[in-house]
This record gives structure tokens, sequence and C-alpha cells, in this order.
């Protein structure tokens, strides 16, 4: 059974270092006096608060809801009291604070009703909105919330369900664990996946770094419907793309989902919480996360969403001295952490406290040299230098017609740059500005709409006000003519009264789509003859 | 010689006339010049160029009867985009005015009696409310000119700065550790 | 502070590529001086002092920190191309001059390391030659047609004062190339040129080896991963087959395409010229048409142009075209269905 593989432009191998934190079980933490729970823990919509300070919870109760489409609940992580809702620092790159909710812990972690759901008998948007109230997100470091995913859309199956446990990052190592340790609550929860999506075929893609969880998944398939597939260590090798393209040789096209090739992909900690949740019933409330780096015991350990990262680290013997810094994520695309009273939130696979033996500074960079080795590199197949000299110069226009958008940030451009010219750095930067601009012409867009409509406005109601004076006007002159000249009159006069006004609508009315490009004048033309012939048919 | 001025005359004429097809043939339909200096514009309405808006701003540039460097809500960035536009130097704001954070305008609930001027006086419909009701600002709509502020006959309008939070917080620009990379 | 990634290659930097470069140029130099006598070190030592020397000048002039720019080796790169490209024994301010132009003219006015358009070296090479001909083709002679191969001092009293007691004529002569030119001129058929005791098995007797050297030293920088294949292949294969094309029409005017590839600077530029990052393009496709369009044109030079070298001149022509041949080469991002970016 051995599968054709792909293999994608460029990738690194940098030292894994996965042993540090890979040899140890899965450790709990006892219960804290405190957690900090972010409401913004995912992609999207921040969820709405449902409490407030005073109020008292259970373990696994609702503390906020989903607000909109793209967003999920949040849940308390213990029983106690909501002591403040408030901004607190939060895991961030840019250190910023956050609206968050407190909660001091009554040790008795007393648990809220916690009901399994009927996967299999239940409707499936029922499902969907039952798993959006249980909080769950992607747990690979997207965290999109993953009722949206589940869903097959109109197709109502789907091609190939792929399940990242390939983590590619160096010193990462908590889906490793979770997949030797709970490789049966993983495959169940896939199992749910597959019935949700109507999933054609199933692949669990792992690099071939780690054959414990190989053989831990291999060993716990039961009925040869998933497949687990051994991938090449190669960095970015578990980005979502790039794995897609190893098993399937598909290439996600740009600005499209991956639904568009027939694939979903979750990660294998996003499959197991998938297991609390339908199985168990219980909503998103804890996940694993590696602590590594300069620790005095390095691990993996079950965390409960909220728990400051001081408090993990302190778990983990604490941080040895020399430690400069800790990284929320891996080395590759984490970032730093400002503050370690900053929570544990769905999105952190790991903490890892930094030394300057394994993180020295950054050299001085040098000018690029042209010489390419950031293209030879770049998994999206990007020229990495040109993007550079583009962000650079700030000609935004220019990078983005050089594909800018299709980085995901892996960091092997900056990692190979023999110029340590921090690449990456100047890409988020642009792609940052590219947004604010797009947000601020789409804001000025809506103004100018908003503006000419009031315009619009103040000039028809004018209108109406001089026609209703003008028809009051005509009304007491019929007065005194004859009864049939007076319904004559009064009849032409209310019909010019209203050709006026039918006149004036239609020459104000077009006044948004005056001057307009002949591309969208003619799309409008289209649209029109679409509309007329759906007219014609209706009839 | 005649014939050499026949010859250089007759070259003049043939290039002259591929010229003035080839400009009829390939002209390119163009966004009329206002419609192009009113995208640059930001919005607010705010007046604070002197036009009572961004349109008559835009005609009034397009006719050179006014500086590119009259909005402050556009900032240096959009000054820089309409000399860019116009072919013109870029220039620094001009006529005093200053650039000014974005912000939003906030009503004091308590103070508000609802007479409805901001809201006869909000260019974009941003504020909602009734007669003798409490007027509420819609931030997301509100581009800051502050023309809501001078009618409120109890000055319960007040600017209050964006502030930058994680929704809106930007990646900066990478700083370099050697004094020039060039 | 910087975001991540927050580790990097190790041993990778500038420095090192460059000095990867100059070590890959070691063997060629060794069989350079076997063979022609020590005049090459003084060149190559008076070349990288002057490169140094200006490279210090404008980097004090512009206000930029000296120690990272002068440790990058780029300068040093350079100075060894030129060294090698230029005859050797020649005044000392004929490599001064060269120099100039090389470091403050081709790379610094450019607003240096990384933003010249135009490779330094083969623009010093061009300014030189185009200013003073007659010591351009006045090359070592091998030892093997020499009266008398000048020792390392001997060499510099040459390089310094013009020697004196030695006449020019026992120690150079023409090259291969040159040779070729002016008996092609003369009417003089291929098989009676190539009898000439100049002339090697294939290319020049002694230069070949050096070229071959070259070779060797480009194989050690492809292996290492300096460079990638395509340059160089598409730069040989584009000598070869103008080469082999013209030699097809009329074997007795224009020599073969194993000629063309072992004399001059047809391996050196193959491996080392044309493969600088910076004035080379950098897409995979666009390599290789800039390099086979280089390699073209170096044939077409030589066999029609009024110098017997074109190595130097194609690499020049081709350094202007690099912008548009990278904008229509861009490689298909991931996820799109078509390159190029117009």
């Amino acid at each position: 059974m051995n599968r054709k593989l792909y293999s994608f432009n460029g990738g690194i191998h940098p030292e894994g270092h996965k042993d540090v934190s890979s040899t140890t079980a899965i450790r709990s933490m006892p219960l804290l006096a405190r957690y900090v729970v972010p409401l913004r823990q995912h992609i999207g919509t921040p969820a709405r608060i449902l409490v407030r300070a005073g109020d008292t919870v259970l373990r696994g109760q609702p503390i906020a809801a989903a607000e909109g489409y793209v967003s999920t609940a949040v849940h308390a992580p213990t029983s106690g009291r909501v002591i403040a809702v408030e901004a607190r620092p939060v895991p961030h790159p840019s250190g910023l604070y956050d609206l968050c909710v407190v909660i001091e812990s009554d040790g008795l972690d007393q648990a809220a009703e916690f009901l399994p759901m009927d996967w299999k008998a239940l409707d499936p948007s029922a499902l969907r909105n039952r798993l959006r109230d249980a909080g769950l997100a992607g747990l690979g470091g997207a965290v999109f919330p993953s009722y949206i995913k589940l869903n097959p859309g109109a197709a109502r199956s789907l091609d190939t369900l792929i399940l990242n446990g390939a983590e590619c990052e160096p010193w990462i190592t908590c889906d490793d664990r979770l997949m030797r340790e709970r490789a049966g609550e993983i495959l169940q929860g896939v199992a749910v996946m597959r019935h949700m999506l109507g999933a054609r075929q199933v692949l669990i893609g792992i690099e071939d770094n780690k054959p414990e969880a190989l053989a831990a998944l291999r060993a716990a398939v039961v009925d040869g419907e998933v497949e687990i597939v051994a991938v090449p260590t190669v960095y970015p090798g578990g980005a979502g793309k790039q794995l897609t393209y190893t098993l399937t040789g598909r290439e996600n096209p740009a600005g499209a989902r991956s639904t568009d090739i027939g694939v979903q992909v979750f990660n294998v900690g996003t499959a197991h919480a998938l297991y609390r949740a339908v199985i168990l019933g219980e909503p998103l409330l804890s996940r694993i996360v590696t602590v590594t780096g300069h620790v005095a015991r390095p691990g993996n350990f079950e965390v409960r969403l909220g728990t400051p990262v001081r408090d993990l680290i302190d778990a983990a013997g604490g941080a040895l001295a020399g430690a400069s810094g800790e990284v929320v994520g891996g080395p590759m695309m984490g970032f730093d952490l400002e503050d370690r009273s900053a929570p544990i939130t769905k999105a952190v696979n790991c903490i890892l406290v930094k030394d300057r033996a394994h993180f020295p500074e950054r050299p001085p960079a040098l000018p690029c040299i042209r010489c390419g080795a950031c293209a030879r590199a770049c998994p999206a197949r990007l020229q990495p230098f040109e993007l550079y000299w583009f962000s650079r110069a700030k000609d935004f226009g220019k990078a983005q017609a050089y594909d800018l958008f299709d980085c995901i940030e892996c960091g092997c451009c900056s990692f190979v740059c023999p110029s340590h010219i921090p690449l990456v750095d100047f890409f988020r930067f642009a792609k940052s500005e590219i947004w604010e601009r797009e947000q601020h012409k789409s804001g000025a867009d809506q103004a100018r709409a908003r503006h000419e409509f009031k315009e619009f406005r103040l000039e028809r109601e004018k209108q109406e006000k001089s026609e209703k004076l003008a028809a009051k006007v005509a009304e007491n002159r019929a007065k005194d003519a004859p009864a049939d000249l007076q319904a004559q009159a009064k009849h032409a006069i209310l019909q010019a009264a209203m050709e006026r006004a039918m006149k004036t609508r239609e020459g104000i009315a077009p006044r948004n789509t005056e001057h307009l490009p002949p591309a969208v004048e003619q799309e409008i033309a289209a649209i029109e003859a679409r509309r007329h012939a759906a007219e014609a048919t209706d009839h | 010689m005649f014939s050499a001025i026949l010859v250089m005359a007759g070259i003049g004429l043939v290039l002259g006339g591929v010229l003035g097809w080839a400009s009829i043939k390939y002209r390119v339909a163009d966004d009329p010049l206002v419609e192009k200096i009113d995208a640059i514009l930001p919005q607010t309405q705010c007046g604070q160029c002197g036009f009572p808006g961004c349109k008559p701003y835009a005609e009034a540039i397009a006719k050179g009867d006014a500086d590119i460097n009259l909005c402050p809500p556009g900032g240096e960035e959009g000054t820089k985009r309409l000399a860019e536009l116009l072919g013109v130097e870029a220039k620094p704001l001009g006529g005093g005015l200053e650039p000014k954070p974005k912000s939003v305008a906030v009503i004091d609930d308590h103070t508000c009696i609802g007479c409805t001027l901001c809201i006869q006086a909000c260019p974009v419909d941003a504020i909602v409310g009734a007669a003798k009701q409490l007027h509420v600002i819609v931030a997301s709509q509100c581009t800051g000119c502050e023309l809501c502020l001078p009618p409120c006959p109890v000055d319960c309008i007040h600017m209050e700065v964006v502030k930058e939070d994680v929704a809106n917080w930007k990646w900066r620009y990478p700083i370099h550790t050697m004094r020039r990379v060039a | 502070m910087n975001g991540s990634p927050y580790i990097l290659s190790e041993r990778n930097s500038v420095t090192v590529v460059m000095l990867k470069v100059l070590a890959a140029l070691v063997p060629g130099i060794i069989a350079h001086t076997w063979l022609f006598g020590p005049g090459i070190l003084v060149s190559l030592l008076l070349c990288g002092a002057f490169a140094i020397g200006f490279e210090a000048f404008i980097l004090l002039m512009r206000g930029i920190p000296l120690k990272p720019f002068l440790s990058d080796g780029s300068v040093l790169v350079t100075a060894a191309l030129l060294a090698l490209a230029l005859p050797t024994l020649a005044p000392w301010w004929l490599y001064l001059t060269g120099m100039f132009f090389a470091v403050v003219i081709a790379k610094q006015l450019y607003g240096g390391l990384g933003q010249n358009l135009f490779n330094p070296a083969m623009v010093a090479y061009a300014a030189l030659i185009v200013s003073f001909p007659v010591y351009m083709t006045q090359w070592a002679a091998p030892q093997y047609l020499a009266n008398h191969t000048p020792t390392l001092l001997e060499a510099f009293d040459l390089v310094f004062s013009g020697g004196g007691s030695i006449s020019p004529d026992a120690y150079t002569s023409a090259t291969v190339l040159d040779t070729w030119k002016t008996q092609a001129r003369l009417g003089k058929a291929v098989a009676e040129i190539r009898g000439l005791p100049i002339f090697g098995w294939a290319g020049g007797r002694g230069s070949e080896i050096v070229a071959l050297m070259y070779l060797g030293g480009g194989l050690l920088l492809l292996w290492n991963r300096v460079i990638t294949w395509h340059i160089p292949v598409a730069f040989l294969v584009g000598i070869a087959a103008t080469a082999g094309v013209l030699h097809g029409i009329e074997p007795t005017r224009h020599a073969d395409a194993l000629f063309h590839l072992l004399s001059g600077a047809a391996l050196l530029g193959a491996f080392f010229i044309a493969t600088d990052p910076v004035t080379a393009a950098s897409t995979p496709r666009g390599k290789l048409i800039y390099a086979a369009l280089a390699g073209f044109l170096t044939v077409i030079i030589r066999t029609f142009g009024g110098y017997p070298d074109g190595v130097a001149f194609a690499i020049l022509l081709t350094n202007v075209a690099v912008p548009f041949i990278d904008a229509y080469t861009q490689p298909r991002v991931f996820g799109h269905r078509n390159g190029g970016k117009t």
C-alpha cells in the first residue's frame, strides 16, 4: 500500500529538536486559582460575552457565544466566579490587550451537564450548530471555526479528507504525543468528520520522523477505511496546501478553498477535540501544549484554555538561567510573547523558551544579492527577493502583482537568506498595509455612497415638497372654475406634476451609475439583459 | 535638394497619418479626472479643504482652482497619491491644516436632548435618532468629519481617537540593525 | 526586534558564498601559475589591494559601516575575476584603472553591493580593452613558448617599472583567439591555423588546461549549491550551438565548438562571471534564456566583431536584458495557472 507522494518546491531541513519534549507522556496541570479567558480565540468575529463580573460559572458553561457566521463559543475552564471582564494581555504578536473573562476558581471544578451528541441520527445542520456552541476551532494554529469546515456544501460529499499530523515545525511535539497516546480517540473524531463530510477517502499524513505516532495510529485503525501515510520530513510539509499537494498532487488554487479541489484538511488535534465534543459532549476546554526549549522539565501538557503562560512554564519546572524570552508557537512561524500573564488560547500549540545558544540574535542584514536562495526554498514557488524589493520600497501594487498574498509566511526564505534579511517581516508588513488600505478604500466607498444618497434624498424631499405645494395651489385656483373644467384642469395639473416627478426621479436616480468605466457599464447592461430575460421567462 | 524635401515631407505625412490613426484606433477610454481624484479623497465630507464635500474639492482640483494639499484626513499619503495622479510635486499640507489621527464622534447619552440637529449635519447619515429621542452614532459609518460638533446645542458630542487594538493592529516596517541596507 | 523565524540556516552568509567562489577559482589560478608563470599572482594581489582600497574609500564617503561591507568578500571576487580576465605582467596602472571602473563606477556608483546592473569585472574589462587595446592583447606567453618566463620578483619589476632589461617579445604573445582572428583575416584555412604551435589539442596549448581547471572549480560551485546548473549549461550550449552551426556552414573558416568552449573566457565566464547573481537573470527559465543569449553573442562577437574575445561584451549586453527577461519568466506560483509578470 504505497501511495504515490508528490514533492513541492523548496522547503528546508532545520534541526528538529523534537526529542527534547517528545519523550515524556502528556502531563496534566494542577487546578489554578485564576484563569484568563479571551473572547477572541478564533479567526473571525470575537465571541459575544454572556456573563458579568460576579456571576458564578461551572466548568464547560458557555461564557461567550458565537457572534455572526465566522465565530464560535467560549467556555469556562473551571467552576468559580467571574471576577472581571476586562482587557488583559493576550498571546498576540502586537503585545496588545484584548477583552478577557477572568475567572476565580472555587476549587471544586464542578462541571456543567455534558450531553453527548447522537451524531449519526442528528440533522447535519443541527450537529454543526452544536459544534459551534461547543467552541470547536482548528487546533493546528489557524483556529478557523470547525463547524463551517464540516459543511460539505451543495456537493454533500467530499473526495478526500486529510488529517494533518505532519507537525513540521521544529521543537513542537504536541500532535506527536497526542497521536501516540490517543490514537483511538483521534480516529473516533475522524469517523465523525467523515460522516459529516461524506468523504470518499481519509488520509492521515504524518512526517516520517514520528515512527511511534505512525505505528500507534496504524495499530488503532480497525476498518482500514483510514489510510495512514508517512510523508517525508521537510519543513513546511505540514502547511495545509503543501500537505494536500504531497498527498494528492492537487494544488489548492490561489484564492479558492481546498474544497474546490475536493479536499478538506483538519489538524489531528481538532479531530481529538471533535471526539470529546461529540462522543463525550464536552466543549473545547483544553488542548495539548508543548513546553520546550530552555526549561527544566520540557514536555507536553494538557492545558485548560485560559491558563497563564507563566503557570504553564512553572509546571514545566520553570525557565532555566540564561533564558532569553518565550516564543508562542514554533521557531519558524511563532512570535515573541510580550507578557507571561497572557493565557493559553485555542491557537497556542507551543511555548518555546529561548536561549542564546539555540536562538542567537539575527545578524545585521546585508543588501540582497539576488542569489535566489529564497526562491529555491519557497514552497509557494514565489520569488521572495522580488517581493522584498517591492515591500521595502512600499510598492504594494507591484508586490500584489507578484502574488504577495500567496506567501504562507513559513519563513523558509528568511531562514536561508545569506544576507540575513528578515524577508518575512517585510511581507507581513506589506500585507497588513495592503489590508488596511483596502479597508480604507471600502470605508471611503461606503461613505461616498451614503453621502451621495443623502444628497439625493434631500433633493427628492425638496421636489416632493414643491410638488405638493403646486398641487395645492392648482386646487385652490380650480375651485373658481366650473365643475367639469375644474376636474379636467385638476387632472391635467396632477398629471403634469406626476410626470415631472417621474422625470426628476429618473434623472436623479442613476446618479451613482454615472461616469462609470465602460467595463462596468457593459456589466450593468448585461445584468439588465439577464433580468429582462428572467422576467420574460417568468411570464 | 527638392526631392529630399519631398521625401522628408512624404515621410512626415505618412508617420503623422499613422500616429493620428493610432491615437483614434487605440484611444484609452478614460475615467474622468474628477472621478479619479475623488477616488483618492477619503470621503469624510468634512469640508476642511474649504469645499462642501469631497466631490466639489475633486472638481476644484481638476479645474486647477484648488491645491492638492488641503485634505487633512487624507494626510501625506493622500497628497502623495494625488501628486502621482496629476504628475505634480507632492507637498506638505497647506493652509495651516494638520493631519489628525482617525477619530469617530461619540454622543454622551446623559446630555443629548434629541434635537436632531446633528442628524441633519451628518454628511453620511451615520447618526440614528428621532426628535426627543437619544441619538446614537454608528461608529463603523462615522468618517470623523466633526460636522456634527458645531450644531449641537448642548455640546454633547466629542471625538474619540480610534485606538489600536488586536483587530486593526499592523505589522511595523522592519527595523534593520544595520545603519543602511543599500 | 525581528519576528520569526528565530533560527537561521547555519554557516550561511554572503561572506561564505563569496569565499566559496574564491576557493573554486584556486585550481584555475594554480594551473595558470604553473603554465604561465607567477605573473598572475602579482595581478591578483594588485587587483585585490586596489579593490579593497577603492571600496573602503567609497564606503567611507557614503557613510556606510566598513566592517560588514568590506568583509562580505564580494569586492575580492570582482578583483579576482578581473585579474584573471586581464593580461598578466601589464603595467600596474592598468590594474588600478580596471579596479576603479569595476568598484567605483560599475558597483558603488550604482548603489553598491546588490544594486549594480552590470557585472563590475566585465565593465572594467570592456573599459580597458576599449581604452588600452595594446596592453590588453599582450598576454604572457605560456612557458613552452616563452624564451624566458619571469620569476615572481621579475614579474613585480615588470609590472611596476616596465622591466627594462627584459624585452616584451621574450615573454608575451597573442592569445589563441587573437591569433585565430588575425590568421583568419589573412585568409588562412582552419587546418593551417590549427597547426601553429600555440594551439593545443582543442584550444590554446596551456590555456585549455586552465580552462578545464575553471570547469572543475565551477563543478565545485555546483556541488556546493552556490550556483545552479542553468546558467553554465545554457551558456556553454549557447556557445557550442552557435559555433557548431557556423562551423557546419563553413568548416574551413570557422573554428569548431570545442575550440570555442576551451578558449578565451568561455569556461570562466560560464561558471564565474555569467553566474554573478546580482546581474544575472534570477528565474529558472530566465537564467536559461539569459545565458544562452550570452553564449550566442559571445561566438558572434568572436567571429564577426572587432575584438578577439566576446564574453565580456556578450554578458554586458545580456545584463541589460535581465529585468525584461525576469519579468517575462516569473515561475508559476503555487496554485496559479501561469507564470510571468508584466
